[in-house]
């Protein structure tokens, strides 16, 4: 397929794979900042092409995954609403919160609806006019604008009965509470690409700097995951601290200067609590005040206001996860308590989760034949 | 004051009616019309024109197969097929997996009140054109209503009965290590071609669900002597799904090449945008053989003969590994573990 086959090439891995092991040598630990690429590399085995003193660890950038109970709470109780047609998409209806799950809300009756894109929301917003639509709008850098302009459309045509509860998370926050977490261990970074398309790259100049560690901008297929590898090994074998981009057939500099712009004008951050890692200051956006009608927290305060603070699974260990502190198959919990079926937390559901990745492609046994 | 007379009119004439009523469930006149007018004219044929309880014919001495299966597909329409094609031609293919000749089929019909007559009435020509296009009648049936808003239009379940010819044994348990898989096609179209209408969702090139019978596939495979240990169908949860159960069944391993599993490249771009794996997407005409692996190569020749087998493949072999599991060697060399689905890829899509 063009623009997929020619980075799924099996010559061309193996090239990137020994140009690695040749670079590579001292003991290097690496964080995959982005749930799509921890995919790719358990989905097409990466890891196993690596050389065993190159350690992999999986970052937080699942949005499903670090998103709060108590945000999770929140959906569960407006999808519970009479009257609201709550949608979503498909991967958060299955993430436990501390009540249940939106699939449980939709078997009781609520009305949730899986949605591929947030313009799907605004048609059911014009044919529902006597109902409320609340959206979960959850991802990072990489959906907020498509976000922040189904807003834009909804107040520029004077649709009321719309609005989002926002869990929107950003990377670069995150990425610096890692670095400077006392237990930190990752020396370089590979960059989450989709979020660096919007987004662009200027501000990882600063924390590159500020922290000593090289950043690759990388992609998601497998070849583009070798080849930031290969380029962030060969900066930490060589001593050098910059920003680096490998997704260039998708990301500048500047990023996508519209993009930027609706979100600009829509949102603005906010501190976030990410599950299992906490609070972190300017890691979130909410809507500027100009759009807080379309605000679901503002919108429904009167029935959030009656849900008591949920907590966490205490047996989920889904932070140390998420801050490459522990590989899911060291939990206790991994396979066993723990499946997609019966979650206890988040990275166990999404496929872009740590915990589902390792879950659905490895196995306790060995598969090399 | 009302200045209109009083009319005590007669309602309109029961049967001019385009929806379905309750009544229409109920075993009076309004439902006689139904069977009639719109299944008995469409599936027409003696066992069924007798209108007894049951279909009645004589039995040749040997083996039987039967089988039932529902569905619920949603949209009733989409490119390619319809819940109408898909039920028979699904039953037939649940013989076929057998190793059986299918005989005949039964149909039973749960109908959502307020249903369209034409719908219905195209629901149920298409089923008679799939059981006359494969030579499967339908020779029973049963239809029930149920209140608006109970149902979801129509819901449709088949049986069938075939008939296992002298001498043939396809079983899981039949698979033995050194086995090729094979797979009859390229995989996901019918799962896509649902998802991009029920969704909305439109994708380079029309992308048409594969449903089609294969009995005929596997009549043609069992008379040229291939000496078939298993046949499968890869309905709901894809190849993925069902070589895991043979694996399980039959306590072998399996390792398959992900790089010439034949997937078109429409259905690979479409699953690649909405973030679906095609080795799990569901499939309505296509379905895997283990066979002898010297037999291999003359099972793909006359796979090959048929339209809805022209890209069968070998696509892996059946190993020793304890416990069972199987493993894909990826496109880019490796190998990993090919599990189970956790959960469901698409809603309702059979």
């Amino acid at each position: 397929m063009k623009y997929v086959g020619e980075f799924r090439d099996r010559a061309v891995a193996a090239a990137l794979a020994e140009r690695i092991k040749q670079t590579v040598q001292r003991s290097w630990t690496i964080m995959e900042v982005c749930g799509g690429q921890t995919h790719a590399i358990v989905r097409f085995g990466l890891d196993s092409l690596l050389p065993k003193n190159l350690e992999l660890v999986h970052g937080p950038g699942c949005p499903v995954c670090v998103t709060s109970v108590s945000l999770i709470d929140q959906a569960v109780c407006l999808g519970s609403l009479p009257g609201v047609i709550f949608c979503s998409f498909g991967d958060m209806l299955r993430v436990p919160g501390s009540r249940g799950d939106l699939f449980g809300v939709k078997a009781a009756g609520g009305d949730v609806r899986i949605i591929y894109s947030p313009l799907d929301a605004l048609d059911l917003v014009r044919k529902n006019p006597d109902r409320e639509v609340v959206c979960f709008a959850v991802g990072f850098e990489t959906t907020a604008p498509a976000w922040a302009m189904a807003v834009a459309q909804a107040k520029q045509s004077g649709l009321t009965n719309f609005s989002l509860l926002i869990a929107h998370v950003l990377v670069p926050p995150a990425m610096e509470a890692i670095l400077s977490s006392p237990k930190n261990r990752i020396q370089g970074f590979l960059a989450a690409g989709h979020v660096c398309t919007v987004m662009g790259y200027e501000e990882y100049e600063a924390i590159a700097q500020k922290f000593r560690v090289p950043i690759v901008v990388t992609g998601f297929e497998p070849l583009d995951v070798l080849e930031g590898v290969a380029m962030l090994v060969s900066q930490l074998e060589e001593g050098r601290v910059e920003v680096e981009n490998q997704y260039v057939r998708s990301v500048s500099r500047e990023g996508n200067r519209e993009a930027r712009t609706i979100v600009e004008e829509v949102f603005e951050p906010v501190s976030r609590a990410w599950r299992g890692i906490g609070e972190i200051q300017a890691s979130g956006l909410r809507l500027k005040s100009a759009y807080s009608a379309y605000d679901a927290e503002v919108k429904f305060q009167r029935d959030l206001s009656q849900i008591s603070v949920g907590i966490e699974d205490p047996e989920c260990q889904s932070g140390l996860v998420l801050q490459g502190l522990l590989k899911p198959m060291d939990c206790p919990a991994f396979g066993t308590r723990c499946t997609p079926e019966q979650p206890l937390g988040a990275p166990m559901v999404s496929s872009e989760g740590a915990c589902a990745a390792y879950y659905r492609y490895r196995s306790h046994v060995k598969c090399e034949t | 004051m009302n200045n209109k007379p009083f009319e005590p009119t007669c309602s309109l004439p029961i049967s001019a009616k385009n929806t379905v009523q309750l009544a229409h469930g109920g075993g009076g006149r309004l439902m006689q019309e139904l069977v009639q007018n719109v299944f008995v004219r469409a599936f027409h044929n003696p066992l069924l024109e007798s209108l007894h309880d049951g279909a009645i014919w004589p039995v040749e001495k040997g083996t039987l197969a039967f089988t039932t299966d529902s569905y619920v597909v949603r949209p009733l329409f989409f490119s390619g097929g319809d819940i109408g094609s898909l039920a028979v031609n699904g039953t037939i293919n649940d013989l076929a997996m057998c190793g059986a000749k299918p005989l005949y089929l039964s149909a039973g019909f749960i109908l959502e009140e307020g249903l369209s007559l034409e719908v219905l009435k195209r629901v149920v020509n298409s089923m008679a054109e799939a059981a006359r296009a494969a030579g499967v009648p339908i020779v029973t049936g049963d239809t029930k209503v149920v209140d608006r808003g109970k149902g979801d239009e129509i819901f449709i379940t088949t049986s069938g009965v075939g008939l296992v010819p002298a001498g043939v044994r396809v079983l899981p348990t039949l698979i033995q290590p050194g086995d090729a898989i094979l797979v009859s096609g390229d995989l996901g179209s019918h799962g896509v071609a649902v998802l991009s209408v029920r969704e909305g969702l439109t994708f380079e090139g029309d992308i048409e669900s594969d449903s089609a019978p294969l009995h005929h596939i596997v009549a043609d495979l069992l008379d040229s002597g291939i000496d078939m240990h298993c046949l499968r169908d890869l309905t709901r949860g894809g190849l993925a799904s069902v070589l895991n159960e043979l694996a399980v069944a039959a306590k072998v391993g399996m390792t398959v090449e992900e790089s010439v599993i034949p997937v078109s490249e429409p259905v690979r771009g479409a699953c690649e945008l909405v973030g679906l794996d095609p080795l799990y997407v569901a499939n309505e005409g296509r379905f895997v053989a283990m066979v002898p692996a010297p037999q291999a190569d003359a099972a793909l020749a006359v796979m090959r003969r048929h339209k809805a087998a022209s890209l069968a493949t070998h696509i892996g072999v059946v190993t020793d590994r304890d416990p069972p599991m199987v493993v894909l060697r990826t496109v880019v060399g490796t190998h990993r573990v090919l599990d189970l689905l956790s959960g469901e890829q698409l809603p309702r899509i059979c």
